[in-house]
């Protein structure tokens, strides 16, 4: 099963394993990290997902679609590394990713 | 203070068929929702996206899905409180007494909480301590645009909100600022060439690529600091600041009201939706319970269930009598069937 790190912003680290299919969102709040609220719960229409790539990774992720791009305007603190993670879905390719949590959402 | 049956906190769409579940009851209902019009997340989040799942609607949009409803209870002639949320509820006997941020006072036997995710507030710029700012010169809409007239205004954001503004400001303002994260605008085509044309002609100052990175002054901004992705910064001297970042969803005072909560959802039980407080239900995304889903329809069984029990709370002295719309006649007086 593909493994994830998700880091708080407080540097706390997580290393789960998440289900082939599921999103990084999904593998975070089933694993009850603390830091994605997914106010929407995954269908794009909020911006409260949102998380920082680690750079080893940014180039191995889909492109980003209109949607998420438009969503990302509402985000905290966006970088160049920023994404929603309801829209990426975890495959034997993202096995190892890491990823960084904002301050806050929203 | 008005006195009703029910009162619905959230004019989304399962707050919209509540009323529809109680009107045929007989029950009158008032909305009151924080948004300026009915439809909640449908309308706000995603009114072109299409939604699959409804029942015997192949397709429809949010924004679609809100007007049938509408349409659907235009027979209940329901008063709606807009712009405004619920900020305190108080016992009084076996009644409640609810008030609104524009000190609207309702008593009523039932309230039931249509809240979504919570009432939409604006998303705020992420800087400490601009709350002193809020009293003065930064906004999050606009109430009164002769504020503005000969004054220098910044802008954030790339919707049709900040955009429009910044065309309509810049026929009176001194000088405008558009401030926005990205090259690419969310606000309609015809919009932006309109912003870009006036970028064109000098009317207007346009960052794209910037975002804020600090507020100066006391009580007052006086300048605004913008910094790019490579970490360069700008300083803008300002009159006045609108920032458009959209809305967020935040329960609000709900949490205040003594009701069960698990993780921002209100716990109720699933035979009639009622809290642990007599006469205060949940339906829709802001209930939960075991096997509880996110869905419209759940919203909709959940408020025909609700709307049994505020009938017997409503009219305890009146037998209830379970009817179909198809055949009962006293529904259909309801409806304005003759």
């Amino acid at each position: 099963m593909p493994k994830v790190t998700y880091i708080e912003f407080n540097g706390t680290e997580h290393l789960v394993e998440v289900d082939k299919g599921l999103s990084i969102m999904e593998g975070a709040v089933q694993n009850n990290i603390p830091g994605i609220d997914a106010d929407c719960g995954g269908s794009c229409a909020c911006a409260t997902c949102h998380i920082y790539v680690d750079d080893d990774w940014i180039d191995k992720l889909p492109e980003q679609s209109d949607a998420e791009k438009d969503m990302l305007d509402f985000a905290f603190e966006t970088k160049a590394s920023s994404r929603l993670s309801c829209q990426i879905f975890v495959d034997e390719n993202l096995n190892g990713i890491v990823v960084s949590l904002p301050e806050k959402q929203g | 203070m008005i006195k009703t049956d029910a009162v619905i906190i959230g004019a989304g769409p399962v707050g919209l068929f509540t009323v529809f579940e109680l009107g045929i009851l007989g029950l009158n209902a008032h909305v009151v929702d924080n948004l300026d019009k009915a439809g909640g997340q449908c309308i706000e989040l995603y009114p072109d996206k299409p939604i699959y799942d409804i029942p015997a609607l192949p397709i429809c949009t949010g924004e679609s899905l809100t007007k049938n409803l509408l349409e659907q209870i235009k027979p209940f002639k329901t008063t709606f409180h807009l712009n405004q949320r619920v900020d305190s509820i108080t016992k009084k006997d076996k009644h409640w007494i609810v008030e609104t941020s524009d000190k609207t006072v309702f008593e009523t036997p039932n309230i039931i909480i249509a809240g979504g995710v919570g009432s939409f507030e604006p998303r705020k710029p992420p800087i400490k301590g601009i709350e002193r700012f809020e009293q003065h010169n930064l906004f999050y809409s606009v109430k009164n645009k002769k504020l503005f007239d000969k004054q220098n205004v910044c802008i954030f954001g790339g919707g049709d909100s900040a955009l429009d503004w910044v065309i309509e400001l810049s026929k009176t303002a001194k000088k405008v600022f558009l401030v926005h994260r990205r090259d690419e605008f969310r606000a309609a085509q015809h919009t932006v060439n309109q912003m870009m044309k006036l970028k064109d002609e000098g009317k207007i100052e346009l960052y794209t690529n910037y975002q804020p990175k600090d507020f100066t002054g006391e009580s007052k901004i006086e300048k605004v600091i913008i910094e790019n992705d490579k970490k360069e910064t700008k300083e803008l001297k300002v009159d006045s600041v609108l920032a458009f970042f959209g809305l967020k969803m935040e329960l609000g005072p709900i949490v205040n009201w003594g009701l069960n909560l698990d993780n921002k959802a209100i716990i109720v039980n699933t035979e009639n939706f009622q809290t642990n407080e007599e006469g205060i239900f949940a339906v829709g995304d802001i209930c939960t319970y075991p096997g509880k889903l996110k869905l419209i329809l759940c919203g909709f069984h959940e408020a025909a269930l609700a709307a049994q029990e505020c009938f017997k709370r409503a009219k305890p002295d009146e037998k209830y009598v379970f009817r179909f719309t198809t055949s009962s006649s006293d529904i259909h007086k309801r409806l304005g069937i003759k």
